[in-house]
């Protein structure tokens, strides 16, 4: 199944759109792919490049921009459910290729192997029967031997992974694995740049998961880097951090293009690379 | 004796993403010392009773038996701690009670728990294990992990079978050869290891060891130990947007201070007066 869009007004929805072609134009011009015929949507406003599985959405220099979950976005890697919005306009994206993959929790289940029970090959439950084959084993009182070919959880992100290249088949089926989640958040690279005090001009890329910023033991906060995108907290010290002039509380914070963070009286800006 | 001086305790439990309902169970006596962890299985609701049952038994009779015995005292008969003996017979009786609701109510036929205890006294960690729930140590730049999973996966990977590299691509991940309340008995694997002030304990069930590697889980420990509570929230939070395709529950314990048994008149004269 390619990836979709359901085009909505207020709640409303007017169309869906199948990403099948490699780029999907949107506009108020009648030769767009979707053209939405409204003054605040301009004649060229945005593409949306696919390939494979993947798409990528970029304004093309329209006059009221393009949101992404509510952020202004230049380029943005979409992800399932991502909301696009053009003025009062949504497209909501969805992948079924990546909503499949955790197939049927039900297999995932802990089960018990009873010592003594040599695993026997052949076994294999239909898929349709397998829950209950799979409860009936859980459930067994006399110790009958557990298949060894019952239906089990695709495969994870497995323990002390750093950076398997899962085979294509894996990742077909499980897009959503460590590796890959560090990828897709990766689509869009952000930095921080010290704007003032002795570290003033220095610029520092936010690849790991978590970035500590300040002075241990005075003042730390962490920026998290996920898959929807990058947040700030604060770890330590008597005085939170302060985002765009006001103080942070206890909670995550999602950070937005060119915010200004204050820690420990200096001030630096985060910043989608571009 | 308090150990709450001693000890910074936080956790965090969560159903995942794809599981409605949450069959892990935790249970924390900073005061004691005490630290709990159980994933439950079995069909419909049995899973939470089973992990529910096995928190509940543990902590609240040791509660009760730590108050009568200090579990530093040394058994003259088999030479071992007392605290050691107290969780041997916890777990034992934990695993009877299971066992028995399981027998004579159809529902919870089946149920079992995994589990992962850690018992804090006289500068020592004890800590019991049964199934795939684990426990970790960050100490300064290291992290490890203390317990070897009672799984089909671990077996095969001790007898050669397998290689590590290849179990990250088992379909065996959820088969666990040892669990409580599945037999009329169960051996616990206990073990004590020294504790040094800034030692973080972690304590995990499968839902977060299969979806966020051991490198990851450091890391995170390491950047934010400061601040304990947010640590046990990232980890979830990592497991989650990683796919969370199980229930997460994480206990991380940090040694404040050193906890050393009160030993001659002098020691149990403080003690008293404290």
């Amino acid at each position: 199944m390619p990836a979709k869009l359901i085009l909505s007004m207020d709640g409303l929805v007017l169309k869906e759109i199948t990403l099948t072609k490699e780029r999907t134009t949107i506009g108020r011009k009648p030769h767009n792919d979707i053209q939405i015929d409204n003054l605040a949507v301009s004649g060229e406003h945005a593409v949306i490049v696919t390939i494979l599985n993947d798409s990528f959405l970029e304004d093309l220099g329209s006059t009221n921009g393009t949101l992404v979950n509510g952020q202004p976005i230049k380029k943005h890697f979409l992800q399932p459910n991502d909301v696009i919005e053009l003025g009062k306009y949504k497209l909501k994206y969805l992948n079924d290729q990546m909503a499949k993959a955790p197939a049927t929790p039900e297999f995932e289940k802990t089960m018990v192997l009873r010592p003594g029970a040599a695993p026997k090959a052949g076994e294999t439950p239909k898929p349709a029967e397998a829950p209950q084959a799979a409860a009936a084993m859980a459930t067994a009182q006399t110790p009958p031997p557990v298949s060894a070919t019952q239906p089990t959880k695709p495969m994870t992100a497995s323990q002390a992974a750093p950076s398997p290249s899962p085979a294509p088949a894996v990742a077909a089926s499980q897009p959503m694995s460590a590796s890959q989640g560090t990828a897709a958040a990766g689509g869009k690279l952000a930095a921080i740049q010290v704007l003032s005090g002795a570290n003033a001009g220095r610029e520092m890329e936010l690849t790991k998961a978590l970035t500590t910023l300040g002075k241990p033991g005075v003042q730390v906060a962490v920026i998290t880097k996920r898959p929807q995108g990058y947040f700030i907290t604060h770890v330590e010290g008597g005085i939170f951090p302060i985002l765009n002039g006001k103080p942070l509380d206890a909670q995550a914070h999602p950070l937005g293009d060119h915010d200004i963070i204050e820690l420990a009286g200096v001030k630096m800006e985060f910043f989608y690379k571009a | 004796m308090n150990l709450s001086q001693a000890l910074e305790i936080a956790s965090c439990t969560d159903p995942g993403i794809v599981r409605s309902h949450n069959e892990d169970s935790i249970a924390a006596d900073a005061a004691r010392g005490l630290v709990v962890l159980a994933d439950g299985m079995g069909g419909y609701n049995a899973g939470e009773v089973a992990s529910g049952m096995a928190t509940t038994v543990i902590t609240t009779e040791l509660q009760h038996l730590l108050e009568e015995t200090p579990p530093y005292r040394v058994e003259p008969t088999t030479g071992k701690p007392h605290g050691e003996m107290l969780l041997r017979n916890q777990i034992a009786k934990a695993n009877t009670s299971i066992y028995q609701a399981a027998q004579s109510q159809p529902q919870y036929s089946g149920m079992g728990t995994t589990l992962v205890v850690a018992m804090f006294y006289d500068n020592k960690v004890t800590i019991a294990h049964i199934g795939d729930s684990r426990a970790y140590r960050l100490r300064g730049e290291g992290f490890e992990q203390l317990t070897r999973d009672h799984s089909l996966l671990q077996e095969q990977i001790d007898s050669g079978m397998i290689t590590p590299e290849q179990a990250k691509f088992s379909q065996n991940k959820n088969l666990v050869t040892r669990a409580l309340g599945i037999d009329p008995s169960v051996e616990p694997e206990i073990r004590a290891y020294e504790t040094q002030p800034g030692d973080v304990y972690l304590l995990c069930s499968d839902g977060l060891n299969d979806m966020v590697t051991d490198e990851d889980i450091g890391m995170t420990l390491q950047t934010l130990s400061a601040n304990l509570r947010l640590a046990a929230q990232q980890l979830v939070q990592m497991a989650n947007d990683n796919g969370g395709r199980d229930n997460v529950s994480v206990i991380l314990v940090r040694v404040v201070r050193e906890y050393p048994a009160p030993r001659g008149w002098m020691a149990r004269f403080f003690s008293w007066l404290r």
